[in-house]
């Protein structure tokens, strides 16, 4: 089991959910964060006052899934978030020890 | 523009000398207030009471961060209803009443707690022969004794204890506000100085000499700057520079916020202020055609100027921030259409449309630059820009209505009231006294309103200090000044 962590830009995150649906993802976790990368940050002026806003708006999604699909969502996400353009955002994998469904006490491969 | 009051005797005194050549005329026929004016008035009253609550308090609330919002809102409708009651207590009575020695400047206590008014007294309008019920009067001229301190606010956001704000604002409408509304908007109203004229006219050789004293006494029974010529139809200079300045002083001597040009200080909801900019504008018609205390054609023109220098100033400040910053700004557009409405205030009643269209265009692009460019360079910290807009705004506009009041400008004219006495005409327009009885005024102001400032700011930092300690300003004055907060999540 693997989990899949995305930051993607926050008007993505439609395309990447079709996306994951296709490939038979079924569940999905998503928060709103904040943060920099190499796009780093932005400009803002209110009456001429001018400030650097350092920290942007993205959302993180993190997806668990069995090993052999890791490389399906990989793909998924990549495909669906893609504009070209600095700022698109990164994807982590790592390994997840152990995962029960709390509801039925399932347990690994039967949780996800 | 302003008058004062009538005695229900002075008014049967004069219709008596009006009628005296009509032989059934033995009934005197005292001016009677005509119902759709005074329901003009109503109407309007409660439209400037719509700019400040929640008008201004939601445009000021949304330029604040979100843990400061809910100190601005109270701020504002708590200077509300101190300033009402203590406009009914002596307020009134300082503005609109004769101040005997010191009539130049401030009025007197003979009307302290609305002595002698009641439901049957009436006040003078700008035409002759007719009258508002005084109560009217008073409640419309609160609005403003409301608004005005209330605008100040703004310069000293998210720093000022609530103590020290709320003894700052009784001392400065008593000292400063009600003695500005006294010397430029208190007069005897036109039936005084048309009856007085007219009297004189008719007066044989030899009641010539007391005639002309008596119109003499009613034309210098009025505040100074009346006096002086200065025409400010609904409060360049007694509400915008007033406020404006005192609102510089204040920011000045308060000092500036903790993280001021280092952290982020972005306004927390631009929705709530487009909100509230939307709010001052309505309202701003009760203000603008209101201040000719009667339905006609002259509130009209106030309504149609209220419309289109707001417009102008808008699109003049939307552009050139388009033009010189890249971006079209929302904020940018707003803070430019209450430049406009500024600007205007002296001059509706005063300038045509055409002429009120420049105006706005004028006091929109400066505006901009001073709140952009200037107010950067000089380094102070008017944390919402209340000298930037509405004393720049202020100035833009009261000195233009020296110039667009010309007829030949499109404007009104300059009122005449003794030339053809019982008619309102139009004197002849000289562009040198014009404009410089505007900038007199706009002077005495700045001089008037900034020293006195300074002095009651000094005052209340000696007897309760100014300022919030660092830590309850880092924490935000919601919750340590009120105990409560704006938004929870």
């Amino acid at each position: 089991m693997k989990i899949v962590m995305a930051i993607i830009k926050p008007f993505k995150l439609e395309e990447v959910r079709d996306g994951l649906t296709a490939i038979g993802v079924h569940g999905l976790t998503v928060t709103e964060v904040k943060g920099y990368g190499r796009q780093k940050g932005h400009t803002e002026i209110y009456r001429g006052a001018e400030y650097a806003v350092s920290f942007l708006p993205k959302i993180k999604i993190e997806v668990a899934v069995a090993d052999d699909l890791v490389g399906k969502v990989i793909e998924a996400i990549t495909a669906a978030a893609r504009t070209g353009q600095i700022g698109d955002g990164k994807i982590f994998v790592s390994s997840i020890e152990k995962a029960v469904r709390i509801r039925t006490g399932e347990t690994d491969a039967d949780a996800l | 523009m302003n008058f004062k009051t009538l005695s229900r005797a002075g008014l049967v005194g004069l219709a008596l000398a009006g009628v005296a050549s009509a032989a059934l005329a033995q009934t005197p026929a005292a001016p009677v207030p005509n119902k759709g004016d005074v329901a003009f008035m109503m109407s309007s009253t409660v439209l400037v009471l719509l700019m400040t609550i929640p008008g201004l308090a939601l445009f000021y609330g949304g330029l604040v961060r979100s843990k400061n919002m809910l100190s601005v809102l109270t701020q504002v409708f708590a200077i509300t209803c101190v300033v009402a009651l203590l406009w009914v207590f002596y307020g009134y009575s300082l503005a609109f009443t004769n101040g005997g020695g010191l009539n130049d400047f401030v009025g007197g206590f003979s009307k302290a707690f609305l002595r002698g008014v009641d439901a049957t007294t009436v006040a003078a309008t700008f035409s002759n022969g007719v009258v508002i019920p005084e109560l009217v009067y008073i409640c419309f001229q609160m609005t403003f004794a409301c608004i005005t301190p209330a605008l100040i606010v703004g310069a000293f956001a998210e720093r000022m204890k609530f103590s020290a704000l709320l003894l700052f604002m009784v001392l400065w409408v008593t000292f400063i506000y009600f003695p500005m509304a006294h010397m430029v908007w208190y007069w005897g109203g036109p039936d005084a100085v048309g009856g007085a004229a007219k009297a004189l006219a008719e007066a044989g050789a030899d009641g010539k000499a007391a005639a002309q004293a008596a119109l003499d006494a009613v034309n210098a029974d009025a505040g100074m700057l009346f006096k002086w010529g200065a025409l400010d139809f609904a409060g360049g200079t007694v509400v915008h520079i007033n406020a404006g300045i005192a609102g510089l002083v204040g920011c000045i001597l308060i000092g500036k916020r903790i993280g001021f040009g280092k952290e982020l200080m972005a306004p927390h909801s631009l929705t709530m202020t487009l909100i509230g900019g939307a709010l001052l504008w309505v309202g701003w018609f009760g203000f603008n055609a209101g201040s000719n205390l009667e339905a006609n054609g002259t509130a009209a023109l106030a309504m149609m100027n209220t419309f289109v220098a707001t417009a102008a100033a808008a699109v003049a400040w939307l552009f050139t921030e388009w033009a010189v910053k890249g971006k079209p700004s929302m904020l940018g557009m707003v803070s430019g259409a209450v430049a406009g409405l500024v600007a205007v205030t002296p001059a509706a009643g005063f300038a045509g449309p055409m002429g009120s269209i420049i105006l706005g265009l004028i006091a929109g692009t400066v505006c901009f630059f001073f709140c952009s460019t200037v107010k950067n360079a000089l380094g102070y910290d008017d944390s919402l820009d209340v000298f930037g807009v509405h004393c720049v705004g202020g100035i833009i506009g009261a000195i233009g209505t020296g110039v667009l009041v010309n007829t030949a400008l499109g404007g009104a004219g300059i009122p005449d009231y003794s030339s053809k006495p019982g008619e309102l005409v139009t004197a002849a327009y000289e562009f040198g006294p014009a404009v410089m009885a505007q900038v007199k005024a706009v002077l005495f102001t700045l001089v008037f309103s900034g020293v006195g400032s300074a002095i009651i700011y000094k005052i209340v930092d000696v007897v309760i200090g100014l300022r919030v300690t660092t830590d309850q300003e880092r924490e935000g004055l919601d919750i340590a000044e009120h105990g409560e907060r704006a938004y929870h999540d």
